[in-house]
């Protein structure tokens, strides 16, 4: 939800962004260079001089959003990592402990981006801790972490309604090929992350959810009822104009087979969910 | 320079399937006759780029049809795999092996159909596969290739969708993409339970892969018959 969001959120108040980050410009010489993986771990600051020549000084709008976005990636890490540090929460000794700290590490890996490319263009990265965010998201979820399943619905919910919010937002960056293409490689982290958390909620001590397949089915398959925003529209079967039932596929199969963006408004409401 | 890429942007925007080829070669004639040209064409317009092995045979196309063309016969390839696999099982496969491989088979076999369907008389041909180098009858053998396929085919979306130059096709890729990550992360996950993103998917800064489609191509044709030419697509 990082670099998507920051665009999103800067072309809010500069209707201009993208023509200022124009790759003809000189600002983006370096940015768009950033193809191999050793540049790409150069990427904050890639993103923060970017930002920085491209606006000149720095405003407190473009700081404000890239932090707004950051904060959105606290959410997603603190949460796993207050479920790490719960102890009895996830079950010892079976293999959901390195799963649940693979994913953390991802979600580490695109805080540390984002606050790189904050400190990057001039400004000061917020600085969250886990008692910043209500996992309860205001008390539906009172036993997020009492409660090993419970724990597993939500993460399932946060990496579904991930998947959905990058792939909302992937046609705003067509101006910014590297961009784009950075996004996509995050997007399809977060559809491996919800994969696996579904096989997890399978499981006996997940919840034994046997009916709960990798893949999204029909329109809230999650079994929590308030997650219903988050997979509003996952029902669709029309794929450019054409019917994919009618190709001869179940509608089932045809739900599956494609998962559906969230817009901007319906993600920042879902996430509002979960900050104090 | 800024003229120039407005020109060549509507060039691209005007091209039709049939048209796309003559344009663009008007339009690097155009290009060609100025210094601007030179540096356009080095930014990435360059078309006599050599793809050894896929600059013959059935042509992709160019542009987002020729873009489409691919991920189509990417999905054939997946399709007529996951096919073969639920119609011949492997020795000993679990109901719920079979249940989960049978729902992906529908995915892609779904994906196929409805690329035709949207390529309509654009569509290349159906292309025959090889899978001698697989055997069926082994679960380590059909998952193995299965998790090569659904990696394969996760690094191509990602790599593809800067190449689309059209919103819609760029959002049904994205729609697609990770319904394959899905697959990618349950079939690592039945190979070996927790390998769904591991350091071999995800690198360090937690980004899935991205290839070009001369690469992904040059891995799959293994197990494409028919020749492929692929020297027409966009690179950039």
């Amino acid at each position: 939800m990082n670099i998507i969001n920051i665009l999103e959120e800067i072309e809010k108040v500069d209707g201009e962004v993208y023509e200022r980050l124009n790759p003809r410009r000189a600002a983006m010489k370096s940015f768009y260079g950033f193809g191999s993986k050793v540049a790409l771990a150069a990427l904050p600051m890639a993103l923060g001089s970017m930002f920085k020549k491209a606006y000149g000084q720095t405003t407190t709008s473009v700081i404000d959003v890239l932090n707004f976005a950051l904060t959105l990636e606290y959410i997603e890490y603190n949460f796993y990592q207050t479920g790490i540090n719960t102890a009895g929460l996830i079950p010892a000794g079976t293999p959901a402990v390195a799963a649940i700290a693979n994913i953390r590490d991802h979600e580490l890996a695109h805080v540390n981006l984002l606050k790189g490319a904050i400190t990057a263009s001039g400004g000061t990265p917020v600085s969250y801790t886990a008692a910043s965010f209500d996992f309860t998201a205001k008390g539906n979820f009172p036993t997020v972490f009492s409660d090993y399943p419970t724990f597993l619905a939500v993460a399932q919910v946060f990496e579904d309604t991930g998947v959905r919010a990058y792939k909302g937002q992937a046609g705003n960056l067509m101006s910014s090929p590297s961009v784009l293409q950075t996004a996509l490689q995050i997007h399809s982290v977060e559809a491996r992350h919800a994969a696996h958390i579904r096989q997890m909620r399978k499981a006996p001590a997940g919840g034994g959810l046997t009916n709960l397949k990798p893949w999204i089915t029909g329109a809230n398959d999650s079994g929590v009822a308030a997650a219903a925003a988050s997979y509003a529209g996952e029902d669709n079967v029309t794929q450019l104009d054409i019917n994919i039932p009618g190709l001869g596929f179940s509608v089932n199969a045809s739900t599956e087979a494609f998962d559906e963006p969230l817009t901007m408004p319906q993600v920042l409401s879902i996430a509002s969910l979960f900050i104090k | 320079m800024k003229s120039l890429q407005g020109e060549k942007e509507i060039l691209l925007q005007e091209s039709g399937i049939l048209t796309a080829k003559l344009q663009r070669r008007s339009f690097l004639q155009y290009a060609g006759a100025g210094v601007a040209g030179v540096a356009l064409i080095a930014a990435g317009c360059k078309k006599d780029k050599s793809t050894p092995g896929l600059d013959t045979g059935v042509d992709l196309g160019s542009g987002d049809p020729g873009i489409l063309n691919y991920a189509y016969a990417l999905e054939q390839l997946e399709g007529a795999f996951y096919d073969a696999v639920v119609k011949s099982p492997y020795t000993g496969i679990p109901a719920n092996e079979l249940a989960l491989l049978t729902d992906i088979r529908d995915h892609e076999l779904a994906h196929r159909e409805f690329f035709k369907k949207a390529l309509g008389t654009g569509a290349i041909v159906s292309l025959t596969v090889d899978f001698s180098s697989i055997n069926f009858a082994d679960r380590a053998s059909v998952l193995n290739t299965a998790k090569a396929f659904e990696d394969l085919g996760v690094s191509a979306y990602n790599g593809a969708g800067k190449l689309l130059k059209t919103a819609k096709y760029l959002e049904v890729a994205g729609k697609i993409v990770s319904v394959e990550a899905r697959h990618a992360a349950l079939i690592r996950d039945l190979i070996s339970n927790g390998t769904f993103a591991d350091s071999t998917a995800v690198d360090a800064n937690g980004l899935d892969g991205a290839r070009t489609p001369i690469q992904v191509l040059t891995i799959a044709k293994t197990y494409i018959k028919t020749a492929i030419n692929a020297s027409n697509l966009p690179t950039s």
